[in-house]
């Protein structure tokens, strides 16, 4: 073949089409169906694939970006200023927010003094593209290893803060540690 | 009644009853059903006079092949009831006499001759029907015959084949 | 049939329970034999197939007639309603009336009485079976020309002309098993297969079998001749107006023409309830006849997975190949065949 000088072929599977015509023992058929059976046949004794998913689920590769957490700080603050960086980064408009100012008595509740009264991620619009995660100052927000649940209307997918924000650490460790996902998150 | 007379009725008048609904019926896919009707309940007649081959033979070569025929070209023309040509009324009387004229020749002809009148069928203990005897009696006596119109068959078939492949 | 018309009440009773259990059992294993279509196919594609309603999924054949009972039921406002009412069951009829013929083992006894294990020994028993196949183009027509569709009625006809088709070469396929055995019962011959010094009628008749086999197929609609299935290339079959349970009704009957057409294999080629390298004669009559059904049953199952083995495995013909193959190779040979058996038992006969 011409092709093979020019062109470096990537594997060494191809096969030249073989246009010769049929012998008689190759138009009887049968003995390429028999081959053909025993293929099919070799297959009952391999093995299966499947995950039966709701019992058993796929490993996440570390590196998967699925829903996003907002994070708290150990003493279960919100780690979150509503600065908008990651509304400007956020290259599908995914996100919205609303902020607010601490007031005297909330600072077990919000690190610094100014918070996201508001904040609300379109899980439609969002591509999760992680790069909110890379804008944000202040490791407040970050994509987890799960996934968006089905629904049956667009609103629900609208997910507001009681859906994004991660369990307090003090009242609810494990679910803070599970909603971390294992990942070192730590940088500051 | 014994058994055999019930069922000897029972199959006569489907068979009738059948027969009379092919004629009457408006659309022609209902008639050659009917005509199928009639075709079980006369190899019910058969298998009374222990002719199963005949029996079974009856209903694979006319229900199960003839009539299907039948059916391939009427679904095909798609005839309707009402594409049916309206016929005159001279016909319609010209139709019911000479039909009436037929019946009564049959009838006359089945009340004069001497070789029905006074025998009862065979039923159920006859054994001409059956395929060994049927066999034998093809094959030795009517050989001749059995073959020509075997040949006659094989030339329609070569005959239907040519002008079919004419164009 | 003539001791059908004595009045023997008991025998009457007996044939009528014996029909009921056959009926049934073909209806139960028809179920099941959907079950194992999705499962043996599965298997094949490497998937663990349907396994959540019940263990194993074995409860999947009920769910699957449920949604088709509950499913809505359409009848076209053009469609002939009569006729498209009795094209299903005309389907389903002819499928299991099949059974009546066919020797499902030897005879029991109960109570000082012999019964037979077969519901008739008629002495025609395979021409019975031609009979009601034939029979069985009808319920594709009705249904497909009572839809009123003119998809559903080319597709009928494109169904028939296979039936028909593929009818002539199984015949002729048959007529050599008949030569050798000499006798239309499909009784007297599985006995005489399973008489001593007798081989299964598969080693005097390979060429027949095979013969028999694609026809069988062709026959229950199987792939690969599965073309009323074709929904991509041939808008789907007869059957395509029908929805609910009347589909299910047709979808069932090609289940038990398979399962009967299985039986009929195994009753002329495999030795019926015959057990391979075994002598039933030195068992009580009971046990022989339960295990020569066990036997049956075995043949009959391994035929219904290789009908699976082939649907997961060859591609369907297209409609002319269909033809050619039946008309052009598959009457040609069944006929070379006819012809060979006849010449070898007249030369053994001197």
């Amino acid at each position: 073949m011409t092709n093979d000088n020019i062109m470096q072929a990537l594997t060494n599977r191809s096969k030249a089409v073989d246009r010769a015509p049929m012998t008689f023992m190759e138009r009887l058929y049968i003995p390429s169906i028999l081959k053909g059976m025993a293929i099919t046949f070799s297959h009952i004794f391999k093995k299966q694939p499947t995950i039966q998913y709701p019992e058993q689920k796929r490993e996440f590769s570390p590196v998967f970006r699925g829903l996003h957490v907002l994070n708290r700080d150990e003493e279960g603050r919100e780690r979150c200023t509503a600065c908008g960086l990651c509304a400007v980064a956020c290259p599908a408009e995914a996100i919205t927010m609303e902020a607010a100012e601490r007031l005297p008595g909330e600072e077990n509740k919000y690190r610094e003094e100014k918070y996201a009264a508001k904040y609300e991620i379109n899980m439609l619009r969002c591509i999760f593209c992680g790069l909110c995660e890379e804008a944000c100052p202040k490791d407040a927000i970050y994509l987890s290893e799960t996934f968006a649940p089905a629904n049956f209307a667009r609103k629900g997918f609208i997910y507001g803060k009681e859906d994004l924000l991660i369990p307090d650490p003090v009242t609810d460790a494990a679910g803070f540690e599970k909603a971390q996902g294992g990942r070192v998150r730590n940088k500051n | 009644m014994s058994t055999i007379q019930i069922l000897f009725f029972f199959l006569s008048v489907l068979a009738i009853f059948s027969a009379i609904m092919v004629l009457i019926s408006k659309n022609p896919v209902h008639s050659v059903l009917w005509l199928i009707a009639v075709f079980f309940a006369i190899s019910g007649h058969y298998i009374l006079l222990n002719a199963q081959f005949l029996a079974i033979v009856n209903l694979i070569v006319y229900a199960g092949a003839i009539m299907v025929l039948f059916l391939f070209v009427i679904m095909l023309m798609n005839l309707n009831a009402d594409s049916e040509p309206r016929k005159h009324q001279w016909m319609k009387i010209a139709g019911v006499i000479s039909g009436g004229c037929f019946l009564m020749v049959l009838i006359s002809l089945v009340r004069q001759t001497i070789e029905i009148t006074g025998k009862t069928a065979l039923v159920k203990e006859g054994n001409i029907g059956l395929i060994k005897n049927l066999g034998k009696v093809l094959f030795s006596d009517f050989v001749v015959p059995f073959e020509i119109s075997s040949v006659l068959f094989l030339s329609a078939m070569v005959g239907a084949v040519v002008i079919g492949k004419k164009d | 049939m003539t001791t059908l018309l004595a009045f023997d009440w008991i025998l009457l009773i007996e044939k009528l329970i014996l029909i009921a259990i056959i009926v049934f059992a073909s209806l139960g294993i028809a179920l099941y034999t959907t079950f194992a279509e999705r499962k043996v196919a599965a298997i094949l594609q490497d998937r663990p197939g349907p396994n959540r309603a019940g263990p194993f999924g074995l409860f999947q054949p009920f769910a699957d007639g449920l949604k088709l009972i509950m499913k809505e039921e359409i009848i076209p406002n053009t469609a002939n309603k009569v006729l498209f009412i009795l094209g299903p069951g005309l389907a389903m009829t002819a499928a299991l009336m099949t059974c009546a013929v066919i020797p499902w083992s030897t005879s029991v006894e109960f109570f000082g009485r012999k019964i037979d294990l077969q519901i008739a020994d008629i002495n025609i028993g395979i021409l019975y079976i031609f009979g009601v196949v034939s029979l069985g183009v009808y319920g594709i027509m009705i249904g497909g020309w009572a839809s009123n569709n003119k998809f559903s009625l080319m597709a009928a006809l494109r169904g028939a002309s296979q039936a028909i088709s593929y009818e002539l070469a199984m015949g002729l396929s048959l007529i050599a098993v008949l030569m050798l055995s000499g006798s239309l019962s499909l009784k007297a011959i599985v006995e005489q297969q399973q008489a001593p010094g007798n081989l299964w009628n598969i080693a005097y008749q390979p060429l027949g079998f095979i013969i028999f086999f694609i026809c069988a197929l062709a026959e229950c609609n199987r792939t690969p001749f599965d073309l009323p299935e074709a929904e991509n290339e041939l808008n789907f079959g007869y059957h395509q107006e029908y929805s609910s349970m009347k589909l299910g009704f047709y979808l069932f009957s090609e289940y038990i023409n398979m399962i009967m057409s299985s039986a009929v294999m195994a009753c002329l080629f495999f030795g019926g309830y015959d057990i391979p390298f075994f002598d039933e004669s030195t068992l009580s009559p009971n046990i022989a006849a339960l295990l020569g059904f066990l036997a049956l049953f075995t043949k009959i199952i391994i035929f219904i997975f290789v009908f699976m083995w082939i649907r997961w495995t060859i591609p369907r013909f297209r409609y002319d190949q269909l033809m050619n193959l039946g008309w052009k190779r598959l009457i040609p040979l069944a006929l070379f065949n006819m012809l060979l058996t006849g010449a070898i038992i007249l030369w053994k006969q001197g």
